[in-house]
């Protein structure tokens, strides 16, 4: 039988990657770039929060340095994307190759890819409450960055501008916004969330890094975004969804029924799940007006 | 002040100036890290580029190596030259790879003549299978084909790993490998003393067509017109969808005949490791070759000098062989960067700033070329 | 028309003095003087390229100037940006708005000048009606600018302007997307803010508006102001030569110049159709009856009628946006139509493509010169796209033979350009030649031509007609549509007027009185 309330629990841990790493995605793809980067962004949140938690012993140092991480590979994005121009799904794709390279890379150098090594991880708080028994970077994220980002877009002048850049630049050009700058903006705050996403996996979910620790999860994230219409609460629904039938698929794993299923079927299902949902639902989308498109003044 | 201005034709030796900058700017970024494994920089390059051409057996590795980056590359090399941003080279290699272990164990006793053919189509078939459901979305509903195929990628790595824990798993070793393809399924070596098999002489075969067709035929002409102005394709009578959907196909066939060449080439059977990311490599080769063919060769054998360099320089200089990889991933960031500034040239200024006239959206086709 | 109060004498509201800009070689303004007073129309007069745009971006900041002074209510001002203009009160409309199509008015409106912090939306849109009252319109403030007409979308560029209490207003050809009733309307609202002491500086090159709206006319000529006069009484054709710098040749049934272009037709006069040299008897080459294509809502072409004959000329009048385009797009082969039948030379291409469509004989010479082009190859490819298979040799294309073919083109329809040269690094001039070369050099029964001297200037608006013109004389039939009248009128035997997708009358040339045709074109009469 399936436990609904391990249900519950579980899909809200597994939900969180994926919430801050979409609405951080919704934030820059609403301003009108693409940003392929995001797997490797991930990685990098949890590759460096993983080794810094360690050497420090705090996953709060961790998550902080993770987030300056974040910022950094954003840089790169936004270098390459808006300052430069060039083609994001290339500088996305490349970003996220280097970025993975570069941890795996130092990982070897580190930990000379043998053992794992715990960290202290974020303490879960209620602990014996079904349910509520979740961390807190988990309830930040629900109550607390969801609805303040969707105010964000919507109700303040900075999301404002963010919307005006992803839809028609030239005419926020000519209302005075600097579009670079809003830009800029967005990619960096959406790497940041990134990076927390990424490091909740070593942090919090896993408690070490192992290679290939974000299995796509990025890329998830990507079809999150346009599945919930460029809209955080859409993303955030979208979000429970996938994590909603990954810890289904983990129960039903050891039932009956579904034990002879190979592992591996049942894995991908989230993510064949999601495919279809974008088939069902994403038919002639409306993407941001300026979305993928480079602004350049000459 | 210096000011940078719209040129208005390119001088020739602007492209290749770049790309040196963008060779010379890569070693100095990627020298910091080089440095920290303890080794120097410049010794850890002369092994990457240098030491894997200086004898013949380890210019076969090299080009054993870059053999399915020829096919990747030129997989997404087609795709991206029609429009369609084709990120499931993985997938599309490693169903390939599957297609041709099953029909290698399953058939184990066909003579080579059939058993090679039917090997190749059968995971040109796999390939294009695996792209067939986002091209079909693409085409008929417009979603999206970066996520589609993106999202695909991790379910064909469940795929094989499902199968290879499962039932091809094999018996004797108990190790997630599957047995052997049958004996007349093995493909020959082309060059003798090393390792270098059939499979990269059907990839150089394939490159040399897929040039043929681009450069030399309307149907080329066509596809080119597509991936530049779906507009002005249609305009012109060209059935985009159709141009678009038989691109992908090819594309997923290519990529699938890659992991038909690595398993039966290489490994003759089927392990997790089958693809070291070759499939996302693919795109940094595509992407570096300017989506040419010709260029496409020429990349995957550099970055296959690369990667035999890095293995080698992993045992003698204690640089893990991750380095390959940032050197690779690197390049590629560099030079696409450092290549946007070809359309400027510099204007010394002695006026004072101006504020910009025209405002220009720079079409996204028009970076790749 | 003048404004209602006598023109506030003393300091001017803006003053242009001796301002200079160039871009590269090209002169855009030469030494400009110009000065704009309290409550007063100020209309700018001019060809493409004669240096109007540039100027009011110089006012507005878009630009810097390389010399010269702006001086706001004699004060001498910098402008750097548009935030700065704003600051100084003056509101710029743009010709091809700038507007965010999925946001709504409000947030449009209050879009430049917005702070970082919390919106306050119920201030937003108090101040929204307040300028739409200032305006005397009414407007939802609410509703999305996306789903608006054209001419509410106009005055919310308007009331943008507005909302930042302007006291200057730039408009650039505002009357260009406008149906007649908005263009009225838009009248209106310019004699109502300048009763209320605004200025307003006025882009236009349509001589009949200018001089029934504006108080005084500057006329530009390649980057100088060549006069600036009292609109009172003024002769168009006067202005009209002060534009161009010469009598004025050809046609002279109206002397108004073209809605999109700026140049006066320029058919040579020898070559005033005579309506009685189509060949009458002869079958039609392009016969098109009933013919319906589904739009938004209505029909965008709804039981059109029509037949161009061999050696005649068939204008298709009538304002942007009556289903021109879409009337266009079908007998391209891109588009397909939801009823009636389409003949090209006898033989039936109804819902046919683009190739079946070339086979019968039609050539297309659409109005999107860059999405009928594909401008990223060259021009040599580009001239044989339409007929790749008769290029071959075996599998392959004859790389000979399409060189010969596209030099001995360009020779023949003196394109300045290389075979090799991406079409895309053309002038907009060779472009439209390019274009019209692919077609023509096939010597097609029929052709059918939209909006061919939209954006050229004199010498290649003279080149298209006089091709069009000599298809004519050589016996094909040409179906041309267009915006400009004097353009059709000039060039055409006779005209079809569309409205809302009908034919609402069809007249020979001759018997085409402008008054007569402004009726038809808004429906009013038949």
């Amino acid at each position: 039988m399936i436990d609904i309330a391990d249900l519950l629990t579980a899909m809200f841990v597994s939900a969180t990657v994926l919430v801050y790493a979409s609405a951080g995605e919704v934030v820059t793809e609403r301003a009108g770039v693409l940003n392929l980067g995001i797997e490797g962004t991930m990685y990098v949140g949890a590759f460096v929060g993983f080794t810094v938690a360690d050497h420090t012993g705090s996953p709060w140092v961790g998550l902080g340095v993770a987030v300056a991480a974040g910022l950094v590979a954003a840089a790169l994005m936004c270098l390459l994307t808006v300052t430069l121009g060039v083609n994001q799904h290339v500088s996305g794709i490349g970003t996220t190759l280097l970025l993975i390279a570069v941890c795996d890379y130092s990982n070897r150098l580190l930990y000379g890819g043998g053992q794992l090594v715990q960290v202290k991880t974020f303490p879960v708080l209620f602990k014996d409450t079904p349910v509520a028994s979740q961390y807190l970077l988990t309830y930040i994220g629900f109550l607390v960055l969801v609805p303040f980002l969707a105010w964000l877009l919507t109700r303040t002048g900075f999301g404002l501008r963010i919307r005006a850049v992803g839809e028609n630049p030239e005419a926020a050009d000519v209302a005075g916004i600097s579009v670079a700058r809003t830009r800029y903006a967005a990619l960096l705050i959406g790497g940041a969330l990134m990076a927390v996403a990424g490091a909740f996996l070593t942090l919090a979910m896993v408690g070490t890094f192992t290679l290939n620790i974000t299995a796509g999860r990025g890329w998830v994230a990507i079809a999150l975004v346009i599945f919930g219409r460029w809209r955080i609460w859409g993303a955030v629904a979208g979000a429970l969804l996938f994590a909603g039938v990954d810890a289904l698929q983990l129960q039903l794993a050891i039932t009956e029924t579904f034990a002879h299923v190979p592992r591996e079927i049942m894995i991908a299902m989230p993510y064949l799940v999601v495919i279809a949902a974008l088939a069902a639902s994403g038919r002639n989308v409306a993407y941001p007006g300026a979305y993928l498109k480079p602004y350049r003044r000459i | 002040m210096i000011r940078l201005v719209l040129r208005g034709r390119e001088p020739r030796w602007l492209a290749p100036l770049l790309v040196g900058c963008a060779v010379v700017i890569t070693y100095v970024l990627t020298a910091p890290l080089i440095r920290w494994a303890g080794a120097n920089p410049m010794a850890a390059y002369r092994r990457y580029v240098i030491t894997p051409l200086t004898t013949p057996v380890s210019i076969g590795e090299v080009l054993l190596t870059s053999t399915p980056l020829l096919f990747t590359g030129l997989a997404v090399a087609i795709a991206f030259r029609a429009g369609f941003y084709n990120i499931g080279a993985e997938g599309q290699f490693l169903v390939g790879a599957v297609a041709a272990t099953w029909v290698g164990t399953t058939f184990d006793g066909v003579p080579a003549a059939a058993a090679i053919p039917f090997a190749l189509v059968a995971g040109a078939l796999a390939g294009a299978l695996w792209i067939l459901i986002p091209a079909l979305l693409r085409v008929g509903f417009r979603i999206d084909e970066v996520v589609t195929t993106l999202l695909l990628n991790p379910v064909a790595l469940l795929l094989v790993q499902g199968l290879l824990n499962g039932p091809w798993r094999n018996p004797v070793s108990q190790f997630p490998e599957s047995a052997h393809i049958g004996p007349g399924f093995n493909f020959p070596t082309v060059i003798p003393g090393t390792r270098v098999h059939l499979g990269f002489a059907i990839a150089i075969v394939l490159a040399a067509l897929a040039w043929l067709v681009l450069a030399r035929t309307a149907t080329g002409l066509r596809m080119r017109a597509v991936g530049l102005s779906s507009t002005g394709a249609r305009f012109n009578g060209v059935g985009v969808e159709r141009t678009m959907l038989s691109s992908a196909l090819v594309s997923g066939a290519i990529a699938g005949m890659g992991g038909v060449s690595q398993v039966c080439g290489l490994q003759r059977q089927l392990t997790g490791e089958i693809s070291a990311g070759f499939g996302y490599t693919g795109i940094v080769v595509a992407t570096l070759g300017a989506l040419t063919p010709v260029g496409v060769v020429l990349v995957a054998t550099l970055l296959g000098d690369i990667v035999v360099g890095a293995d080698s320089a992993s045992l003698v200089l204690q640089v893990p062989p991750q380095m390959g990889q940032v050197v690779t991933a690197t390049l590629l960031l560099v030079t696409v960067g450092i290549l946007v500034l070809r359309r400027y040239r510099p204007v010394v200024n002695r006026r004072r700033r101006t504020a910009e006239t025209r405002a220009e959206v720079i079409p996204l086709e028009e970076v790749r070329q | 028309m003048t404004s209602q109060e006598p023109l506030a004498v003393g300091v001017p509201l803006v003053e242009l003095r001796a301002i200079r800009k160039s871009f590269g070689d090209l002169v855009a303004n030469n030494g400009v003087d110009l000065t704009l007073h309290r409550g007063e129309v100020h209309a700018l007069l001019g060809e493409n390229g004669a240096g109007k745009t540039t100027l009011m971006r110089i006012l507005y900041g878009l630009t810097r100037p390389d010399r010269g002074q702006i001086l706001i209510d004699g004060v001498p001002t910098t402008i750097t940006s548009p935030k700065d203009a704003i600051r100084c009160g003056i509101g710029m409309v743009t010709q091809h708005f700038s507007l965010v199509k999925p946001m709504t008015v409000t947030e449009n409106v209050m879009l430049s000048g917005a702070r970082l912090g919390p919106l306050s939306l119920s201030v937003a849109r108090a101040k929204v009606f307040a300028a739409a009252d200032r305006l005397g319109v009414t407007i939802d403030a609410d509703a999305r600018v996306g789903r608006l007409s054209v001419g509410e979308q106009q005055r919310v560029e308007i009331l943008k302007a507005l909302y930042h209490d302007c006291r200057v207003l730039i408009l650039d050809e505002p009357t260009a997307v406008l149906v007649p009733q908005d263009v009225e309307a838009l009248f209106a609202t310019v004699r109502r803010i300048t009763t209320q002491g605004l200025g307003v500086l006025f882009i236009s090159h349509k001589l009949r508006e200018v001089a029934l709206v504006s108080d005084r006319v500057s006329v530009l000529r390649r980057g100088r102001i060549i006069d600036t006069i009292d609109a009172a009484g003024v002769e168009p054709r006067y202005l009209a030569e002060l534009m161009v710098g010469r009598p004025t040749v050809g046609v002279r049934r109206a002397d108004t110049v073209r809605p999109d272009g700026t140049d006066l037709a320029v058919a040579k006069v020898d070559d005033v159709p005579d309506p009685g040299t189509a060949t009458a008897g002869a079958a039609p080459v392009l016969d098109v009856e009933d013919l319906t294509v589904a739009g938004r809502g209505r029909n965008a072409v709804d039981g059109v009628t029509l037949q161009v004959h061999p050696g005649e000329i068939v204008g298709i009048a009538g304002v942007s946006g009556n289903g021109q385009r879409q009337l266009v797009d079908v007998l391209c082969g891109i588009e397909k139509p939801t009823g009636g039948r389409i003949r090209v030379g006898g033989r039936d291409v109804t819902g046919a493509g683009p190739h079946e469509v070339i086979a019968a004989g039609l050539g297309r010479i659409h109005e999107d010169r860059h999405g009928a082009l594909l401008t990223d190859l060259s021009v040599e490819q580009n001239l044989v796209f339409e007929h790749l298979n008769e290029f071959r040799r075996g599998p392959f294309l004859n790389r000979h033979r399409i060189r010969a073919y596209a030099e001995d083109v360009i020779a023949r329809f003196d394109i300045k350009a290389q075979p090799g040269d991406t079409v895309g690094s053309l002038s907009g001039g060779n472009v439209q030649k390019v274009l019209l070369a692919r077609v023509l050099v096939r010597e097609p029964k029929v052709v059918v031509v939209a909006q061919p001297t939209r954006g050229l200037d004199v010498g290649a608006a003279e080149y298209v007609h006089q091709q069009l013109l000599d298809r004519r004389a050589m016996g094909a039939g040409v179906l041309l549509v267009s915006e400009d009248l004097e353009e059709l009128l000039a060039l055409c035997d006779r005209l079809v007027v569309l409205f809302e997708g009908r034919v609402t009358g069809e007249l020979a040339t001759a018997d085409a009185a402008p008054e007569r045709l402004g009726l038809l074109m808004t429906g009013a009469a038949a």
